[in-house]
């Protein structure tokens, strides 16, 4: 709005480079800046609850785990849990790439409160900081559930530090699901309604409402916690009438709709990759976004599924199985919509869309082995074994990570303004994926034969398939660093990417790369439905030529090789 | 939260922040945004109303008696005075909308003192509880057999009143801020979000403390 300078000038200038120095960061009010700043905060915590989770897998390289006490490995495994589910998954999708697209998609200047969304970042530091002074200092050993009484009572470690930095962090949680709920109601732009948002909008605006509903809930309970260390307060404690499972019920009446915070976000990464790969309108875009809403809403209603074996009455624990399955559908009519949008489509296997395949396959064994656990009698058989674990990493590493690497390599040309290397790209992404079946596959099986999770030590005949498991943890972690290397060097080595590499149809494609400070040159009027390519003509014209180049291209390459075809041989003799 | 969302709109008050399009946005985005702040807090308050609602149930007698123990005329007092305060910050909304600055001033005045004299009642129940021997700790004493869960009466007492106080403290603080910028004449008929929504902040309070007040001081009290 009220452009005074000349279109090319501002062109060339951008939110990277309009200031510079520490302060225009550390002080910035600019949602691109505070994703990024979100981007190396949590890079740093996922390495660190990595770090764990390899120090985990090779204790168990071994049946008596000779690396490490039973006390430390306690403490490897609450560490790893609290620092990639707070510090990491949480705040991985609707932070970083949502903070940096959702207002361009929706084709606003900023978010609604950029101080307050600064702030989230600073609480979400100082949350960080509290963790890490708690994990130099000797650890926590409670499990990122922190169950009373033990945890209350008699765990001698940094509860308290842990969980007041859970707490912390959960308001940064808190204001960054605030701002962008109010930001997609208040802020879209011209012609923008809410039925031509795109699916990432709406699965972001589910899973703010699940994290300004749920969060407060998580931050009482915690609180309580520590009232009962410090102030000796007894409310779960059952030698002053108080009872442990009310803190369980209380927790996961956040922390099972937690688990959607971090796959919500990345079902939208994968509404997006695929129409834009399928070169195809998504098929159902109305009973995906309600989707959205909907696994939102059962989230709130599925708790009691955690309490099975906690004393809960068989009635409420069919009430809950039953609602557990509920789920399945919303999650299942979106797994429905990608492939039927697939069916026909011209696909492209670009990065980002073998992350989006990846995210399918993970995603369905994770969701159908949560059928599993949704059932009374099997639940009661697995519980607290490996199966447990294998199934919420399906969800939780196999689903909402593959989106969140997805979505980092899809929208990386807009955040760097260069392409990362292609066939890099892909090589990690098959990694990853071999890597992580490798890993978590066979605990499905252990968990069967009946390991229980949380044990530093286990008999000897479940050694194979835990060696397989920490095989597949290193091809894990090479997978991991693979894009932290690459996407640094394409930062500054990586091809100069166009405004739309991809030919996307989202507002954020129709500014440059990166994008102007105040992400568009002039409000944008949308006049097209979601994913239509057809709505923007210049976009059509645009793919008809570079087709026509890519097609000239070929037949040229296909000359040439023809014309090489009879000296080659020449040379070789 | 509240202070710097007010602040946030404060800084750039009557000519709009940048990223929003025109004044009428920025209001719609500031009250949304207070609305939806208000719906986080009823969830946080709403864990321990749940675990109020739980040990109620579990031991009803206990509660009933230990309820017996509270000061009802100042329990009602207290009442009395949030809800006049809330009036006081209702007609100071009223009077930042329709120009009048001076009754905006005092209005707010006039709450904030209320919210004193609610916090200083407040403290003196404290005080009598720790003199009572009714404070959770080593030298909480109650007759037996209701000893374990009146304890977790006064727990939940103390911890939901305090929350509730903390709330309220913020609360002042927040309508102080409200009472320079009026002075400052901040404050137009077009632009009065940041009053409107401290008011928000001020009722929501008030109406924690009408849920408090029968659960603490008035369920059971017939069955003496």
């Amino acid at each position: 709005m009220g452009a005074v300078t000349t279109k090319t000038e501002e062109v060339q200038e951008n939110y990277l480079n309009a200031e510079y120095g520490w302060k225009s960061w550390l002080f910035t009010t600019d949602h691109k800046r505070i994703g990024l700043l979100y981007l190396v905060s949590i890079t740093l915590f996922f390495f660190l609850g990595g770090l764990f989770a390899l120090l985990i897998r090779l204790d168990l390289l071994t049946p008596p785990g000779d690396m490490m006490s039973s006390e430390a490995y306690n403490k490897m495994f609450s560490m790893h849990g609290i620092i990639m589910v707070f510090f990491f998954l949480i705040p991985s999708i609707p932070a970083v790439l949502g903070n940096f697209v959702i207002p361009m998609m929706i084709g606003a200047r900023d978010v609604a409160f950029p101080r307050l969304n600064l702030l989230s970042w600073y609480l979400f530091n100082i949350g960080g900081l509290c963790m890490l002074y708690a994990v130099v200092n000797g650890g926590v050993d409670t499990g990122w559930t922190f169950y009373p009484p033990y945890s209350s009572n008699f765990s001698n470690t940094n509860v308290a530090m842990a969980v007041t930095a859970i707490f912390i962090a959960g308001f940064s949680s808190i204001v960054t699901g605030l701002n962008f709920i109010i930001t997609i109601h208040t802020m879209r732009a011209p012609g923008m309604t809410w039925f031509r948002l795109p699916l990432f909008i709406w699965s972001l605006y589910a899973t703010s409402l699940i994290q300004v509903l749920g969060t407060p809930i998580l931050a009482i309970s915690l609180a309580l916690v520590a009232a009962e260390r410090l102030l000796h307060l007894g409310v779960f404690d059952p030698a002053y009438g108080g009872d442990p499972v009310l803190f369980q019920h209380i927790f996961w009446f956040y922390s099972h709709p937690a688990v959607y915070i971090m796959v919500l976000p990345s079902m939208g990464v994968v509404s997006e990759l695929i129409p834009t790969f399928a070169r195809k309108i998504i098929y159902g875009y109305k009973v995906v976004a309600a989707a959205s809403v909907a696994i939102a809403i059962f989230s709130f209603l599925v708790w009691g599924h955690h309490m099975f074996v906690s004393g809960q009455s068989i009635f409420i624990g069919m009430v809950f199985s039953l609602l557990s399955y509920a789920v399945a559908i919303p999650s299942a009519v979106k797994v429905f919509n990608w492939t039927a949008t697939l069916y026909k489509s011209s696909v492209s296997f670009q990065t980002p869309m073998l992350y989006a395949f990846g995210f399918i396959g993970l995603f369905t064994i994770g969701g159908l082995t949560g059928l599993f656990v949704a059932a009374l009698g099997v639940n009661i058989h697995v519980t607290d074994t490996y199966f447990i674990i294998a199934h919420f990493h399906y969800i939780m590493v196999g689903g909402a990570v593959m989106g969140y690497l997805g979505g980092i390599h899809y929208w990386w040309p807009k955040i760097s303004g260069r392409m990362y290397p292609e066939i890099w790209g892909k090589l990690a992404a098959l990694t990853i994926f071999v890597g992580f079946n490798l890993t978590f596959f066979p605990q499905f099986i252990l968990g069967y034969l009946g390991m229980p999770r949380r044990y530093h030590a286990y008999p000897p005949e479940f050694e194979m398939l835990n060696v397989l498991s920490t095989a597949g943890a290193s091809i894990l972690g090479v997978g991991y660093i693979l894009p932290l290397i690459y996407l640094a060097w394409s930062m500054r080595y990586g091809e100069k990417a166009g405004p739309n590499p991809w030919f996307a149809t989202g507002l954020e494609w129709r500014t440059p790369s990166p994008p102007p400070k105040k992400n568009f040159l002039e409000t944008p009027v949308v006049t097209w439905e979601a994913y239509d390519i057809s709505g923007q003509p210049d976009l059509v014209e645009r793919l008809h030529n570079e087709d026509r180049i890519y097609k000239s291209a070929l037949q040229a390459e296909e000359r040439k090789r023809e014309e090489l075809g009879v000296e080659t041989p020449a040379e070789g003799a | 939260m509240a202070e710097t969302l007010i602040a946030d709109q404060h800084a750039h008050d009557a000519a709009h922040a940048h990223q929003f399009d025109d004044v009428e946005q920025q209001r719609d985005a500031a009250t949304m945004g207070m609305w939806v702040f208000l719906a986080t807090e009823v969830l946080f308050f709403g864990g321990l109303f749940a675990s109020y609602i739980i040990y109620r149930t579990l031991y009803p007698a206990a509660f009933a008696v230990a309820s017996q123990t509270q000061d009802i005329v100042l329990g009602t007092t207290n009442t009395a005075v949030l809800i006049i305060s809330s009036f006081a910050v209702a007609v100071a909304v009223y009077g930042a909308q329709t120009g009048r600055r001076r009754t905006t001033i005092w209005a707010l005045a006039l709450a904030i003192a209320l919210g004193v004299v609610f916090l200083v009642i407040k403290f003196y129940e404290y005080y009598q509880k720790y003199v009572d021997h009714h404070v959770p700790g080593p030298s909480f004493e109650f007759p037996a057999p209701y000893t374990e869960p009146a304890k977790m009466y006064f727990t939940l007492y103390f911890l939901m009143t305090g929350l509730h106080a903390i709330h309220m403290i913020v609360g002042c603080g927040l309508l102080a801020v409200m009472i320079i910028m009026a002075r400052r004449g901040d404050f137009t008929r077009e632009y009065h979000s940041p009053i409107e929504n401290s008011g928000l902040y001020w009722h929501f309070v008030d109406i924690i403390w009408i849920f408090l007040y029968p659960l603490f001081y008035l369920i059971g009290r017939h069955l003496e």
